[in-house]
């Protein structure tokens, strides 16, 4: 034991030597603009300050795997406590300092209470799951009437609704399937753009657009998929990907077609199903909503129409969902994911089972694009880059291949995380790289593991 | 003709550019059968660290371009292994045995992470540097008056490319570490078994593979003078097309690939709409893996019953 | 008696190497044919070519379906499958996160496909395809019963023990309703008593059911015990055929088997 503070040093030095290493160039100089040309600034303050956060670190990890719990806990927690009063020479590195000292010593503190710091979730989880999701339909279902519901949080909510219906979509061909598609973005923009292109140059009105928009987006799902669905997962993963990037291309050179970078106003508004428009003065034989209903007009009315909307589609895709998992199609798809030789030799067309849930996954993905383009009511290709499908995977794989419920925490989690903390907006990213990480690392089933059986004896 | 060869010329250096960084891409694959989807920003970051050493160098009075060039790519060699090496140890390592595509999403979600650090720590802004090495030679002079030169800098990417592939092949066949690194490649368990210290083997990949990108990226800073955080993600897809072209786990393949693609881009930027380059390349990437998925160097592989 | 699969002059390179070198035989109806032979002999190689996970050089494979010859070399692997050929492998591969219960589901795949018309009559949930659900789910509770895992029906297939793996996907290949029921290595990493029971699972379902049977095995005692007749594989040749009893005092078997007695006769 006498070893192990002197072992825990070493282990914090060279850590620490590494991580300065690493750092010198990028955060110990800072490229600056110059009149002759680029300058060099230097930050020795922020460069200093990480190598210590990576010695202090480490030390603690290493005293904790020596058995030296208690004094880390106690120790880190004052590091903690420390770090909010000393100044820092950036808000980052303040809250990096804070909250891993904190992380370590919760870490401590899981240890000496005797359980895992994850593993006590599951259980927890598995219980809340059999009420969380009525919980939420009902919370869903009710936001617009509550007080606080005032514009921006019905936006936030049909974003995170969208993005919740993207990875249902998505759910049948990765969660189910278990096929990683990079370039989920490219359906959702085939889906925007087709409601987009024929509503504003065709006089296509919502209603129409939104079946055309999941029949483009499945057509071209299938014209994909015939060729690639033989690859090896991630050679597929990187195809889909080089796909997606080649729609958003297209649609930034095809000008005739798309207006290329300066995108497509006037997509079509959804009517109050065909019934009455959401305007103040209707076009000459329509209705206006607010006089159909006989209430002053308000704007909100269309949010709020669109809002039920967006609900409503998600919670389609969520019992369509349900119910195919049950089918023979579904299994076979959960089977193709689990081994697909074994899937093979029991009489399954591997082509055309993922096929099946490749063209289900774009149709969904269309249906949210036509969405988004009557939320916008303009699309452009910038909506559609790779982050935008990088994003949607992550929220089925994060949230628990398969998951329907793991889909709806990680959409909120991605959405509602950057509207509440908007002064940190920049770091938004970077924390969505760690958590990708962290979540392989620790959780490598996603935030919800639990799978429940399509089919049960006695 | 004298375009044309001017594109070829244009294109090989193009090529040798995303060769260095294919061959990366094509040893990791070869011995964990992982895409390293964090590669492209490695050698984003060896560009960022060789244009600081230039920018730190010259300020410290240093002039002579041969001495900023050599200090500069070795600089971002060392670092940007080191970077390779630390990014073995700390995220990949650990997932070995993970479910099948948990490394790629690690990777997804770590090549987010640099480009973000990249941008927060140097801003993102485009990032420029005026030509170090400047002249070149005529080689031809057309009948409309068009000339044909060789810059003295291409010249330089093309001994550097070469200088290279012959070290590395070199350490492959010759050394013990190559030794290692193809027994480790063809069966991890059994050389272990044999002796071979395979994480070794693995973290010698990583740091081999960012070393070369980050040359890579040194030579683009040179060549194009402009460099910003997301440069990695196109470059990264471009060496990964590269090497699945040449046949992922083929080092002259790799090469071959990176050579190929270049000219296919540069071709078709002069010959057709410059705007679709990229589109071509994503389609080389998907009718290889359609039709002749082990690429043109590589081995076909038999689906394991 | 004809035969239902009948292997004429089969034949399987990879790159130089003979992994099979034209091997005749037939597999008889409601009989159980033990393939044997040296590791390495080609044993697996010719079942992959069989269940159609290899294209095989040359030669052919003919399946008899309701008297009419049906080449299998060639066709792909699903399509095989549904003609009437279940196999199991030698490294066992289960659905490992689906229950015992789904596996056994998964294998009536394409019966429950032509119920569910496409999917449409299930996602309505028509009567037939409740119909045709509800006698999935008895075939699998019955088989689930003869190989004593019924009290595991919904626990994830992973969390079987070994032979209680084995025993899974042997019921599993019977559930997708084969005619012919390919075994790779039943046997390999169970114990003694376990195997004794294997022997008589496997004689069993046979006669019930009227199967043939065709089994690589190494574990001769089970080989000698069960099988109507043998095929000895050596480098990929055939250099023995017969009855139990003849190919026991068979000298080729003897001068093949004799570099390596210990592991192979155990």
């Amino acid at each position: 034991m006498a070893q192990l503070p002197f072992k825990a040093a070493r282990d914090g030095a060279i850590a620490a030597l590494i991580a300065g290493l690493l750092a010198l160039p990028l955060v110990g100089f800072r490229l600056v603009d110059q009149s002759g040309g680029e300058g060099l600034a230097n930050r020795w303050p922020q460069l200093v300050a990480m190598i210590i956060l990576v010695f202090v670190g480490r030390l603690a990890l290493s005293l904790i795997s020596g058995g030296a719990v208690r004094s880390v806990l106690f120790f880190m927690a004052a590091f903690a406590i420390g770090s909010l009063i000393i100044p820092w020479p950036s808000q980052f590195l303040e809250v990096v300092a804070v909250g891993g000292a904190a992380l370590i010593a919760m870490r401590a503190a899981f240890l000496l209470l005797g359980s895992r710091p994850f593993g006590s979730m599951s259980g927890a989880v598995g219980l809340a799951g059999r009420y969380a999701p009525w919980a939420m339909i009902a919370f869903a279902a009710l936001l617009p009437l509550l007080p606080f519901a005032n514009r921006g949080v019905l936006d936030t909510g049909v974003m995170i609704l969208t993005y919740v219906l993207l990875g249902w979509g998505l759910n049948i061909v990765t969660g189910l399937a278990g096929l990683l598609d990079l370039g989920y973005a490219a359906f959702f923009a085939i889906g925007a753009y087709t409601a987009a292109i024929l509503g504003s140059t065709y006089g296509f009105s919502f209603w129409a657009c939104l079946p055309l928009a999941a029949a483009f987006a499945s057509a071209a799902g299938l014209l994909l998929g015939f060729p690639v669905l033989r690859l090896r997962g991630d050679y597929f993963a990187i195809v889909t990907l080089g796909f997606g990037e080649i729609i958003r291309i297209v649609a930034n050179n095809w000008r005739s077609l798309t207006n290329g970078s300066q995108g497509i106003a006037g997509a079509p508004r959804p009517s109050f199903f065909g019934i009455a428009d959401f305007t103040a003065s209707p076009a000459p034989g329509h209705t206006a909503f607010n006089a159909l209903f006989g209430i002053p007009y308000n704007p909100i009315h269309r949010i709020i129409f669109l809002y039920y909307l967006v609900l409503g589609a998600a919670l389609l895709v969520n019992g369509f969902t349900l119910r195919i998992r049950r089918l023979p199609i579904g299994r076979a798809w959960e089977a193709l994911r689990e081994d697909e030789i074994a899937a093979q030799a029991l009489g399954i067309d591997r082509r055309r089972v993922k096929l099946t849930a490749f063209a289900i996954g774009a149709a969904w993905g269309g249906v949210g694009g036509a969405f988004f383009a009557a939320r916008q009511g303009f699309v452009s290709p910038e909506s559609f880059g790779f982050m935008e499908s990088v994003a949607v995977t992550a929220i089925v794989v994060l949230g628990g291949m398969g998951s329907q419920l793991g889909v709806v925490f990680a959409a909120v989690l991605y959405v509602g995380l950057s509207e509440l903390f908007r002064p940190l907006e920049e770091y938004r990213m970077l924390v969505f790289g760690i958590a990708m990480i962290a979540i392989m690392r620790f959780r490598p089933r996603g935030l919800i593991s639990t799978r429940r059986p399509t089919a049960t004896l006695l | 003709m004298a375009y044309f060869v001017q594109q070829l010329i244009n294109g090989l250096t193009l090529g040798s550019i995303y060769g260095l960084i294919a061959i990366g891409y094509t040893m990791v694959y070869g011995i964990i059968g992982m895409i390293n989807f964090a590669h492209g920003e490695i050698y984003m970051i060896g560009a960022f660290v060789g244009l600081i050493t230039i920018l730190a160098l010259m300020s410290a009075g240093i002039a002579s371009v041969p001495i900023l060039l050599i200090l500069a790519i070795l600089v971002a060699m060392v670092i940007a292994g080191l970077y390779g090496w630390t990014i073995e140890r700390l995220i990949y390592r650990p997932l070995r045995g993970a479910p099948r595509l948990a490394p790629l999403i690690s990777a997804i979600g770590l090549s987010i992470f640099l480009q973000q650090y990249v941008q927060l720590t140097q801003g993102g802004r485009v990032k420029t540097l005026p030509p170090l090495i400047s002249g070149g030679f005529t080689l031809m002079r057309g009948d409309d008056g068009f000339t044909v030169g060789i810059s003295n800098f291409q010249i330089v990417v093309f001994l550097l490319t070469l200088a290279l592939m012959a070290g590395l092949t070199l350490i492959i066949n010759r050394t013990e570490l190559g030794r290692a690194q193809r027994a480790a490649a063809a069966d991890p368990l059994m050389a272990a078994l044999c002796g071979v210290d395979v994480d070794r083997t693995i973290s010698v990949t990583f740091i081999i593979g960012a070393a070369l990108a980050a040359v890579a990226g040194v030579m683009v800073v040179l060549y194009y003078g402009v460099i910003d955080f997301f440069i990695g993600f196109l470059a990264g897809l471009k060496a990964f097309t590269a090497a699945v072209l040449g046949g992922v786990g083929s080092l002259p393949g790799a090469l071959l690939g990176g050579l190929v693609l270049g000219l296919v881009e540069s071709f078709w930027s002069a010959y057709a709409d410059a705007a679709y380059k990229d589109v071509a390349a994503y389609a080389i990437l998907v009718l290889v893996l359609i039709f002749r998925p082990s690429g043109l160097m590589g081995r076909p592989e038999v689906e394991k019953v | 008696m004809t035969a239902l699969l009948s292997i004429k002059d089969l034949t399987m390179r990879f790159g130089g190497l003979v992994a099979i070198d034209s091997v005749s035989f037939d597999v008889r109806p409601e009989a159980i044919t033990a393939l044997i032979g040296p590791n390495g002999a080609g044993k697996t190689t010719l079942f992959n070519c069989v269940t159609g996970f290899y294209r095989p050089r040359s030669g052919s494979i003919r399946l008899d379906c309701s008297g009419r010859l049906t080449e299998l070399s060639g066709q792909p692997g699903h399509c095989i499958a549904q003609l009437g050929i279940a196999r199991t492998f030698q490294n066992i591969r289960l659905f490992a996160n689906m229950t015992v219960l789904e596996n056994l589901l998964v294998a009536q795949h394409a019966e429950l496909m032509r119920a569910s018309a496409f999917s449409i009559a299930g996602i309505l949930g028509l009567p037939s395809y409740r119909r045709a659900e509800k006698k999935a789910l008895d075939k699998a509770r019955y088989w689930l019963d003869r190989v004593g895992l019924l009290s595991r029906a919904n626990e994830p297939a992973q969390f079987l023990s070994y032979g209680q793996q084995r025993r899974l996907e042997i019921a599993r290949a019977i559930c997708s309703g084969p005619r012919l029921l390919c075994l790779d290595e039943p046997a390999a990493g169970l114990n003694s008593r376990e195997t004794i029971e294997l022997a008589s699972l496997v004689r069993a379902v046979s006669q019930e059911l009227g199967l043939a049977v065709l089994l690589i095995e190494h574990d001769m005692s089970l080989v000698m015990e069960i099988s109507d007749h043998i095929v000895v594989l050596d480098y990929g040749r055939k250099i023995a055929e017969g009855s139990p009893a003849s190919i026991r005092g068979d000298k080729a078997v003897i001068a093949a088997y004799l570099g390596e007695p210990d592991g192979e006769a155990a």
